[in-house]
């Protein structure tokens, strides 16, 4: 049988279509689905990009194994954040099962959840009755606290403040498309990144220096910092220097911190949008937590409406809108040619809109999750916010019990209202990395005193 | 009834073993082993629940 070329995607110029994706990736994904339909082809400056959607496609995609398509090399982006040269000893795929050994297990997520609800704690301590947050800096700034205190340990995001958030912040901002052609193109986004990498290197340096001095801690005191550190070559020196743990904390926490972020925002924002909804998640918190539970217990529990609505605001927000592998030979999908230099993407921005998999597709509609419909398990390939298959986001138990955990604590002392029109909150889509767009202010007041005034 | 686990999408949770211990097991380091492919009715209950708490949606109950 001969195999088909992918249709290219209308538009493009010089550089093929890096120009539009970097500046409006969704209008250019859904043209590739609208026009060449589950296989689609748009170009990145001389690379093809095999660009796919549909159940069908993206079982494919999911289900490939790293000898196809690779995600190494997927993502030059990211090299620049996680730090080149940094010898790591083991490869990607072995340090995310480390992780996920240590820290993600179902049984350490009690103790997590323990610790995030502490977290937003100490995050609303400072407010007055009432007052304004900007959702980005605020949910940014909270997920630094309880991603490093949940990966990497307390003590050390007890020696953290919001400094390490905005340098954070500086990196996930360096992702611009353009790292497609040149990660280190002299563009101010990509000189930031670089400044706050090496902020983060002297700031987790001073952290060093200060607990080498404070001598060894004792065995049930030691965090991931101080293990990492306790370890020496035969010659008893330090194997990994402050750059080499700074990038391996970087790594660590990048997949989980901004799309944390994103979502705890957009689930708000989208609850604020649509009252009644928010009135029954409302209802349903205080249901449980009228008897003085705990949020550790709780938040391992199934909370129907407030799941319901994160993975609602999941589906519209996915905070990845290209997931991306490279090929390593020749391969043919639904009878299509796959080139041996192409990237192949699945996206979950459009994925998760389409209408027939996904009845009114664009809007809000939590109750596609109750029983029998339950969307995002009949649509297995299609509901991809997490991806799917054998790269699945390793952590998405743990994002649902921390957005659980947050909106247990936030809802249960505080009512929010949009301090902008409703259509004003928007996604940046100018990166790689999707971020809330400033503004994206809203008001809270203290939960008695609003229902007084109410 | 008949447990089916597909390996492509298990990543080792271990939700399982805490739902139904007696029926599946997953080690530290490594993916889920159905240790009672066809459990008894007894364990209907926490093998339905072991199904439903995936957090990859790897399990799956088939009736025979």
């Amino acid at each position: 049988m001969t195999l088909l070329e992918p249709r290219l995607v209308s538009g493009g110029a010089a550089d093929g279509h890096l120009e539009e994706l970097r500046h409006d990736p969704i209008a250019l994904m859904r043209r590739v689905r609208d026009e060449c339909g589950d296989v689609g082809r748009f170009d990145l400056a001389g690379r093809p990009v095999i660009l796919l959607s549909g159940a069908d496609a993206n079982e494919y995609f999911f289900r490939a194994p790293d000898e196809d398509l690779d995600q190494a090399g997927a993502y030059p982006f990211m090299t620049p954040i996680f730090g080149e040269g940094v010898v790591f000893d083991a490869s990607p795929e072995r340090r995310r099962e480390a992780l996920h050994n240590q820290a993600l297990r179902g049984d350490m997520m009690r103790g997590h959840a323990q610790t995030i609800a502490d977290e937003v704690g100490r995050m609303v301590a400072g407010w007055g009755a009432e007052g304004e947050i900007d959702l980005l800096d605020w949910f940014a700034e909270l997920t630094i606290y309880t991603s490093s205190a949940c990966l990497i340990g307390a003590k050390f995001r007890n020696q953290l403040d919001r400094r390490f958030a905005e340098l954070y912040h500086d990196l996930e901002r360096g992702t611009d498309a353009l790292a497609f052609v040149d990660p280190y193109a002299p563009i101010e986004s990509f000189r930031r990144r670089d400044q706050a990498r090496t902020a983060l290197v002297a700031l987790v340096g001073r952290i060093m220096a200060g607990r080498a001095a404070a001598g060894p801690p004792a065995r049930g005191d030691r965090d991931l910092l101080d293990v990492l550190m306790s370890i020496r070559n035969t010659g008893g020196a330090e194997v990994f220097s402050a750059d080499e743990i700074t990038g391996m904390f970087i790594s660590m926490m990048f997949a989980g911190h901004h799309t944390s972020s994103g979502t705890a925002a957009w689930t708000l924002i989208e609850l604020l949008r649509n009252p009644a909804c928010l009135a029954g998640v409302v209802a349903e918190l205080d249901g449980r937590y009228a008897g003085g539970a705990d949020v550790s217990f709780e938040a391992l529990r199934e909370i129907p409406r407030l799941e319901s609505a994160v993975k609602e605001a999941l589906r519209l927000h996915p905070p990845l809108i290209l997931l991306l592998r490279a090929a390593t030979r020749e391969l043919e999908v639904l009878g299509h040619r796959i080139r041996a230099d192409a990237l192949v993407g699945a996206t979950p921005a459009i994925s998760n809109r389409i209408a027939a998999d996904f009845p009114e597709p664009d809007a809000f509609r939590p109750e596609r999750y109750a029983e029998p419909r339950q969307e995002d398990l009949v649509n297995r390939w299609t509901w991809i916010p997490f991806g799917a298959g054998r790269h699945r986001c390793v952590g998405a138990n743990f994002a649902m019990i921390q957005l659980k955990a947050i909106f247990s604590v936030l809802l249960r002392d505080w009512s929010f209202e949009l301090a902008q029109p409703p259509g004003s909150y928007r996604n940046d889509h100018s990166k790689m990395v999707v971020q809330l767009a400033r503004p994206c202010v809203v008001r809270y007041r203290r939960r008695g005193d609003a229902e007084a005034a109410a | 009834m008949r447990i089916e686990a597909d390996l492509d999408l298990c990543q080792g949770h271990a939700m399982c073993e805490m739902e139904a211990p007696g029926v599946f097991s997953v080690p530290r380091k490594g993916k889920v082993t159905v240790a009672e492919p066809a459990p008894p009715q007894s364990q209907r209950a926490a093998v339905e629940a072991a199904v439903r708490f995936c957090p990859t949606q790897a399990l799956r109950l088939v009736e025979d």
